[in-house]
């Protein structure tokens, strides 16, 4: 009889936590692969407008960024309330805007040089004086194909 | 000599490790991409003649440093645009050669001939708001969108799809080689019927 007593204890069994290193590696390399590094900090204020008819920019690699809107609170002391152009990490005036494009596409690879997209990542508020003045100098360089880069929404929220 | 087993390595801190490099790229993690309006810029070249457009087929939208829409030198709502542009450019009032077939707007005399004609001059003040004038912009392609779809629905009913859905799949670089090349002289149809002629006026030199 006693050879098949069950041993009876009260407390339950431990969770096995053998598992757990692979279920964290498993969210790691989504992660990993899902991840864009942000490749520059943003200096202006930068609340894009909203827009419903959009469509997908290119692969990363493909683009070029220009950011404009005011100086962020931090900078405002230094740099004044109007509207600046911010080209990777610094303020820009708006006749670097085409040095900057050249200088962009020659360090992209000889077969993207031709398909590459400018992105206009420009916030709300800003005057359309400065933007036709950006608009004037890629023309001069001959980058032609941009993108007003928005945020999904629908019209009436800039307009309100 | 006694044969001795390598020591077990102790792996317990190894989801101490996983969880500090799953938080970092966490924290680093941006997953949404950027989307919005494609624009072609026209090249910058000094037209020595510009060609003579009937100003009936040429839609004249202006807006002001108050940010007003002004269609045709009257005040509109932006709300209103997308609807007037429709208008515009589904009229099909050409007669003869410049007749439309496809058309089914209003056949007035007094407005554009054919989608193909149809021009929508935009123009804007430097001191308007940017975030305005992507309201226009997004609702003049809005236009073109709509007759695109409707017409795109009418050619290939089979497919499931409107124009931008398509126009979305073709530019998706997952979409396969195959399914592009099937897709392309659907999509150049419905392009060359309601082609987007949208022309922003060039800055004046001199302000």
């Amino acid at each position: 009889m006693s050879k098949f007593k069950k041993k009876k204890s009260g407390d339950l069994p431990a969770i096995s936590t053998a598992s757990l290193p692979d279920i964290v590696f498993m969210l790691l390399f989504f992660f990993m692969v899902a991840t864009v590094m942000r490749d520059s900090t943003l200096m202006v204020v930068n609340v894009l407008p909203a827009a419903d008819q959009i469509q997908k920019l290119d692969k990363k690699d493909r683009v070029m960024y220009i950011y404009a809107g005011k100086p962020s609170s931090r900078y405002q002391d230094k740099y004044g309330t109007s509207a600046k152009i911010q080209l990777n990490d610094k303020f820009a005036s708006v006749t670097e805007v085409g040095a900057f494009i050249l200088a962009e596409r020659a360090a992209k690879r000889q077969e993207l040089q031709n398909v590459l997209t400018t992105s206009l990542k420009v916030d709300g508020d800003t005057k359309m004086g400065l933007i036709t003045d950006i608009k004037q100098e890629l023309r001069k360089v001959n980058a032609l194909k941009i993108n007003y880069t928005t945020r999904v929404g629908d019209f009436s929220q800039n307009v309100e | 000599m006694a044969k001795r087993s390598a020591p077990e390595v102790n792996a317990g801190s190894m989801a101490d490790i996983a969880f500090l490099l799953l938080i970092f790229f966490l924290v680093t993690t941006t997953i949404e991409t950027d989307s919005g309006l494609n624009r072609k810029l026209p090249p910058m070249e000094d037209q020595i003649d510009p060609p003579i457009i009937k100003q009936k087929n040429i839609l004249t939208v202006v807006v002001n440093k108050n940010n007003q829409l002004l269609v045709e030198e009257k005040l509109l709502q932006i709300e209103d645009l997308r609807s007037t542009a429709v208008e515009f450019l589904d009229n099909g009032g050409g007669q003869g050669e410049e007749a439309c077939n496809f058309c089914k707007g209003k056949k007035d005399p007094a407005s554009s001939d054919n989608p193909e004609k149809a021009i929508i001059s935009l123009k804007n003040d430097r001191e308007t708001s940017y975030k305005v004038y992507i309201a226009v912009q997004n609702e003049l392609v809005a236009a073109y969108n709509e007759l695109r779809n409707r017409e795109f629905l009418r050619l290939n009913p089979t497919l499931g799809m409107d124009f931008v859905q398509a126009n979305a799949k073709y530019s998706d670089p997952r979409t396969s080689e195959d399914t592009r090349d099937e897709l392309r002289p659907k999509l150049d149809v419905v392009k060359a019927m309601y082609p987007q002629k949208l022309s922003e006026a060039e800055p004046s030199k001199t302000s």
